[in-house]
This record gives structure tokens, C-alpha cells and sequence, in this order.
């Protein structure tokens, strides 16, 4: 078993136009010094699983099935008392905008003293402050016990997201949940950012879970890649595999919609058409059928079966599609290859 | 033989050579003054954009692309009138708009549109898409009502909408709908030039394509000139014929597409294009990259002399005291800097320090 294991996870919400399925039977593991790109657009339910596991889901309207599992403990169900013990301790969360997630009314370093000493109930001032330094020293702050005194509006945006990192691994956490770590930041910043992460997964060995919808950032950090779609898993696999091999018809549309930098100018985007679904009305049968050029390929099977995961013979990637191995390999060869 | 349209609007100059630039910028500034105390004292000034020179050429694209603070979409601002220069001048079809009133200026806005950014803040929520798309022709009073729903029917369809979702609301769409929306409005009066800001950047990448390719066949088919203001890289490349770079109120560099991506000379164009993460397996080789120490040091006092010497891994004395001016060391390909990267062979040094430029 893995250290973090999310099993047939479901989450709905219900809402007075119809329940919204946002998270819709996602199984997945993530092992301790490994880091886990999720990576799909607005409404995949990257973010809604990421605050799931963090039990964060505090609606009355909100409804979680399945099985989360953070080292053999069991978060589905667990009272909100035990959750909040494991959180901000074992478990730690960046979120997307610093400055809405540091209170504004409060030094940064005493937000960071507060986060230590919550989980060390015995720890004095001196100790928390000493210990808060030393973590705004480690992400990179210049002159942390000074700036450790300044109000988050006196840090400019890239120096809020190293003190919010700061203060998630203030506890040495074992998972940690990046949440478009990087969205609100200038590219600049965002390449030094990129670059913390990754020095502080070496050093602090903790799992990792980059939720993003940059495949760019995605190849950058991660080990192991879970591509979704509607709520469910698309493709998941070794991040090598996935951008080298990709096999989901959505993984290629996202691959081949985005100019590249690192490739000659195309002359013309190719875009994938049509609209990402409603979650209160998913589309029978593959979620993705409406949008797929390559739905037709296998009679009526993606118009009224959903896909399960299944491998691609490739250790460890696995896709949720019904084209065969063959014709998969012969469109990606023939259609998909030459414009990636 | 040209034919006066004598109607008072005689907006074409006939002796203008149809090649001239459409758009003509120089010594643009804007800075927006920081007031404090009782008799709201001017105390400094955020010197968002801080002479800048540019040209658009009929039917070309002109790409901005810069970081946070760094002045671009002030540039479009100003390049619309909707913020007051400070000093220089811009120039559209020949004709000195820098300081037009707004009724004045109304005239030209029939030549000049815009697409903003947020496709969901752009839109009032409370008319429907036909009121929206419409709302020019009534403005500039072309046009009967039933003319008016013919033509924004035309005009949904021409942007890829369905011309019977003319009586829905914005809050029926979905966000690159909502940009299609806000495409068709800027349409309306088939203007000369759009100046867009950010127009892609709030939507999903699927969507992103769709927007993109639409942008890129409306130019194609209606010859519309673009000023396309964004911070992604790789989709200024995509879309533009010519680039300019920014940095704190100042343009670095600028030139033909091929010329500027292929060899960067700014330091600073070169450490944004190093950073830019590309989807391929292990990301990018992490000893080509150049990462850039610290943030963009705040506009409101901004570094003397070259701006970029607090963050440039080739600094030296000379770039803390005179200021580098744009000097042209490829054709087309203008930088401005002491010590250009990608530098071809035979051009003359960094400008001495006993003859600072004017």
C-alpha cells in the first residue's frame, strides 16, 4: 500500500440545478520522496480531490465516498478533531494566491510561530521564532529575522509563496499539496519557485502532490502524472512515459493545443473543439466522446460504456479508452506524433 | 484616382502611402503620481511606462510581452485613451490622438477596438449578448434596430457562436464563449486595429487554441492589425510578426518574430525565455536555464540607468550609470543593452562612458 492511497474516491455536491459529480471514482497512490503531477483543466476535479484529502470540504452540501488513506489511516469519515491533528503536522497545503491565504493583519513571522506552535503545544516563543527564521532562512528569504517581523503586503509575490512554503513545512510534513503553486506568479519567479520545490522534496523526502494545469510545470517537478477528465482519471503514469507516449485522445489534444517553446513555430494551433462538460449532466459512456476526433473508431462502445483503466503495456501508465492497442499506436504514429 | 468621401469624417489623409505605419508611438510615458497627506501632496510617481517607441505596420501583429509591473498593459491603455500620457505622442492612420477629447476621440474608435482580458468581468451580466455585441452600432448611431440584429447575428457567427443565442445572457456561456463574445463586440464597427490585453490567459489551454486560431483568422480575413499584450512567451510567439519586450516601463527589445526568438540579445529576454517550462519528459535541462535572482524591483524607483543591473548576471559599472540606448544589431532587431547576448560579430562595444548617449 501506498503511503497516500486514494481509493474510488467520489465527491458530489448538491446544488439546486443537480448534484455535481466533481470527483467521480479516482484511484490513485503516491509513495514518500515521489512527487504526483495532477494536471486537467477547470472543473476536472483536480482541486476538489486536493482539499478532500486535506479534509478541507466543510459544506454541509458536500458528499465524499471512497477511501483516502494517509499512511494506513483512513480520512474518509475520521472526525474533523483527528483530521485537523494530522494537518498542518503530517499533511500541509500551498495554495494558489498568497496573498489571500497569509492574513493581512499579522506579521508573517507570527503566522508561521502560530502554524509551529499548534502542533507543539510545549514549544516556547523563543523556540517557534528561532525555528520560523531558520525555515524563511531555507526558502530563500534574505535577512528572515528581519523580514520575519514584516506584514505579508511588505513581501512582493514571489517572497508570499516562499513564506507560505516556509510555513507548510514548518512541521516537516510527510505529504505535501501544492495547488497551482506557481499560477499567480511571474515566469521568473515561477522558474525559482520550481526550483525550491523541487531542492526541498530532495531534502525533506516528503511526498509530494502538484495540482496544475501547466503541462510544462507538471514535466518540470513530477515523477508520475495523473491526466484528468471530468472528474475521472484519463491516463496516470511514470511522467517519462506520459509525455513521451502519451496514449488518452486528451492528453494529446492538451499536448498538441499549447504553443511550444521549445519546438518551431507551428503554423496553426490545433485546438481540442467543443466545450468541457457539466458535471451535473457528464455525457454517457467515455466523458470525453463529445470532444474526441477518434470516438467513432470502435462502433458505439465510448457513446454508452464509461472506460476503465486498463494498461497500456508500459510499466505502470495505464488509460482509460476504448481505442485498441493497435489502433491507438497507428493514430499516434500517423496523426498525433508528427504535430506533438 | 481617390475619391473624397466627403462626409466631415475625412479620416485618411490622401497623401498617406498606404505602407505607412497604422500605429505610431514615441516617447510614450505615463506615470501615475502617489499623493499623501492633508493637501494630497504629490510625493512620487509609479513610472508605470517610461518612453517607449513603437510602430505597427497595416495588417502585422505586434506582440507585447513582459512580467508583472512592467508596464504592457498601460501601453495598451494609453495606446486606446483610455488613461491620460504624460508626455509623448501617438499617432493612428497619420492622425495625433495623444490628447483628442473624448468626443473627439470617438470618431476614431470605430478604427480602434479592444479585447480585454477577464471574459467574465468584461461583460455586463445584465444584457443579453445581442445588447452587447450591438451596443457599438448604437453608440456611433449606425445602423435600424432590425439592421442591428443582422449584423450581430453575422457578427456571432463569423466568431463561431450560434447567431440564436443572440437573447442569452453572458452567464450562459462558458469562458471561451464569453471571449468570443468580447471578440465580436470589438468587431462590430470593422475597426483597422484590435489592441488586445491578456486575451487568452483566463481561459483553459484546450480553449486557449480555439481563441488563438479565431484571432489568427479574423486577420486573415478581415486585414486587421493587432497590438496583442500578453506574459506567455511562447503564445506571443505564436501569434505575433513582431515582439517587443518590457521591462519596468521600458521596451528592452524588440523584432521580427523569428529574429528575437531565435537570437535573443536582451539578458533579460533571454533569462524569461530560459524560464519558461516546455512539456517534455524532465522539463528542461536545468544547466541552460538562467535563473534570475530576486523580483522586479517596484516601479515607483525603479534602478537608474539600465534597469535590469540589479537582476543581470552581466552587470558592470557602466550599466549602473548610463542608460543603454535601443540600438538596431540585426535588421529589424533593435536592444538595448551594454552587453548583448547573441551579439553577431563586428558591432561596435558598449557605448563609452565619457559620451553618454542623449
Amino acid at each position: 500500500m501506498s503511503f497516500l492511497e486514494v481509493d474510488d474516491l467520489h465527491v458530489t455536491f448538491s446544488t439546486e440545478d443537480g448534484v455535481v459529480r466533481a470527483v467521480d471514482g479516482l484511484s490513485f497512490g503516491l509513495e514518500q520522496g515521489r512527487t504526483l503531477g495532477i494536471v486537467g483543466e477547470s472543473g476536472s476535479g483536480k482541486s476538489v480531490t486536493s482539499l478532500a484529502v486535506m479534509g478541507l470540504h466543510r459544506s454541509a452540501r458536500v458528499n465524499i465516498n471512497g477511501r483516502i488513506l494517509l499512511d494506513g489511516q483512513e480520512l474518509v469519515g475520521a472526525s474533523p478533531e483527528a483530521v485537523r491533528r494530522l494537518r498542518g503536522r503530517r499533511m500541509a497545503m500551498i495554495f494558489q494566491d498568497p496573498l489571500t491565504s497569509l492574513h493581512p493583519f499579522y506579521t508573517v513571522g507570527r503566522q508561521i510561530d502560530e502554524a509551529y506552535k499548534v502542533h507543539h503545544p510545549k514549544a516556547g516563543r523563543h523556540e517557534a521564532r528561532t525555528r520560523t527564521v531558520e525555515m524563511l532562512r531555507r526558502v530563500g528569504i534574505p535577512q528572515p529575522d528581519r523580514r520575519a517581523n514584516d506584514y505579508p503586503h511588505q513581501f512582493s509575490g514571489g517572497m508570499r509563496q516562499r513564506a507560505m512554503i516556509a510555513m507548510a513545512l514548518v512541521n516537516d510534513p510527510d505529504l505535501l499539496i501544492a495547488d497551482e503553486p506557481t499560477t499567480a506568479l511571474d515566469v521568473t519567479v515561477q522558474a525559482q519557485i520550481l526550483d525550491l520545490i523541487r531542492d526541498l522534496q530532495q531534502e525533506f523526502g516528503s511526498a509530494v502532490m502538484i495540482i496544475t494545469h501547466d503541462l510544462g510545470v507538471v514535466a518540470e517537478l513530477a515523477d508520475d502524472v495523473l491526466v484528468m477528465y471530468a472528474g475521472k482519471s484519463a491516463e496516470t503514469g511514470p511522467a517519462e512515459s506520459v509525455f513521451n507516449r502519451p496514449q488518452h485522445p486528451y492528453t494529446w489534444g492538451l499536448l498538441s493545443s499549447v504553443p511550444r517553446m521549445d519546438r518551431e513555430r507551428q503554423e496553426r494551433l490545433v485546438p481540442i473543439t467543443g466545450q468541457p462538460p457539466s458535471l451535473i449532466r457528464v455525457p454517457e459512456g467515455c466523458p470525453f466522446h463529445p470532444r474526441c476526433p477518434y470516438a467513432k473508431l470502435n462502433g458505439t462502445r465510448s457513446f454508452d460504456e464509461v472506460p476503465k483503466l486498463r494498461e497500456t503495456g508500459e510499466p505502470g501508465h495505464l488509460v482509460a479508452c476504448h481505442l485498441e492497442a493497435e489502433v491507438r499506436a497507428r493514430v499516434f504514429r500517423e496523426e498525433v506524433r508528427p504535430r506533438l | 484616382m481617390r475619391i473624397s468621401l466627403g462626409n466631415g469624417k475625412a479620416k485618411t489623409p490622401t497623401e498617406r502611402p498606404p505602407d505607412a505605419p497604422l500605429l505610431e508611438v514615441s516617447g510614450l510615458v505615463k506615470h501615475f503620481p502617489i499623493r499623501h497627506g492633508l493637501m494630497q501632496r504629490e510625493i512620487s510617481a509609479v513610472r508605470a511606462v517610461d518612453g517607449i517607441d513603437f510602430t505597427v505596420e497595416p495588417g502585422q501583429t505586434l506582440g507585447i510581452v513582459g512580467e508583472s509591473g512592467c508596464g504592457k498593459s498601460t501601453t495598451a491603455r494609453l495606446v486606446m485613451r483610455l488613461d491620460e500620457p504624460t508626455a509623448g505622442r501617438i499617432t493612428f492612420e497619420g492622425h495625433d490622438i495623444t490628447h483628442l477629447s473624448r468626443g473627439a476621440m470617438r470618431s476614431h474608435r470605430r478604427d480602434l477596438q479592444m479585447v480585454f482580458q477577464d471574459p467574465y468581468s468584461s461583460l455586463n451580466p445584465r444584457h443579453t449578448v445581442g445588447r452587447i455585441v450591438g451596443a457599438p452600432f448604437r453608440l456611433q448611431h449606425i445602423k435600424t434596430e432590425q439592421g442591428i440584429k443582422r449584423a450581430v447575428q453575422d457578427l456571432l457567427e463569423l466568431c463561431g457562436l450560434n447567431p440564436e443565442h443572440y437573447n442569452r445572457y453572458p452567464h450562459e456561456f462558458s469562458g471561451g464563449q464569453r471571449q468570443r463574445i468580447g471578440v465580436a463586440r470589438a468587431l462590430a464597427l470593422r475597426p483597422k486595429m484590435i489592441v488586445a490585453d491578456e486575451p487568452v490567459s483566463a481561459l483553459d489551454v484546450s480553449i486557449q487554441a480555439q481563441i488563438v486560431n479565431l484571432l489568427d483568422d479574423l486577420q486573415d480575413e478581415l486585414g486587421l492589425t493587432y497590438v496583442i499584450i500578453a506574459h506567455d512567451l511562447a503564445v506571443v510567439r505564436h501569434v505575433s510578426d513582431r515582439v517587443a519586450v518590457m521591462y519596468l516601463g521600458k521596451i528592452v527589445e524588440v523584432g521580427g518574430r523569428e529574429s528575437l526568438y531565435r537570437t535573443p540579445m536582451h539578458p533579460y529576454t533571454v533569462a524569461l525565455m530560459s524560464a519558461v517550462p516546455v512539456p517534455q519528459a524532465g522539463g528542461r535541462d536545468r544547466n541552460r536555464r538562467i535563473l534570475l535572482s530576486g523580483d522586479v524591483p517596484s516601479p515607483i524607483d525603479p534602478p537608474p540607468a539600465c534597469r535590469f543591473h540589479t537582476r543581470c548576471w552581466k552587470a558592470q559599472e557602466i550599466c549602473r550609470q548610463v542608460e543603454p540606448p535601443l540600438r538596431e544589431l540585426r535588421s529589424g532587431h533593435q536592444v538595448a543593452c551594454h552587453f548583448p547576448e547573441n551579439e553577431p560579430a563586428g558591432t561596435k562595444g558598449p557605448v563609452s562612458l565619457a559620451k553618454p548617449n542623449s
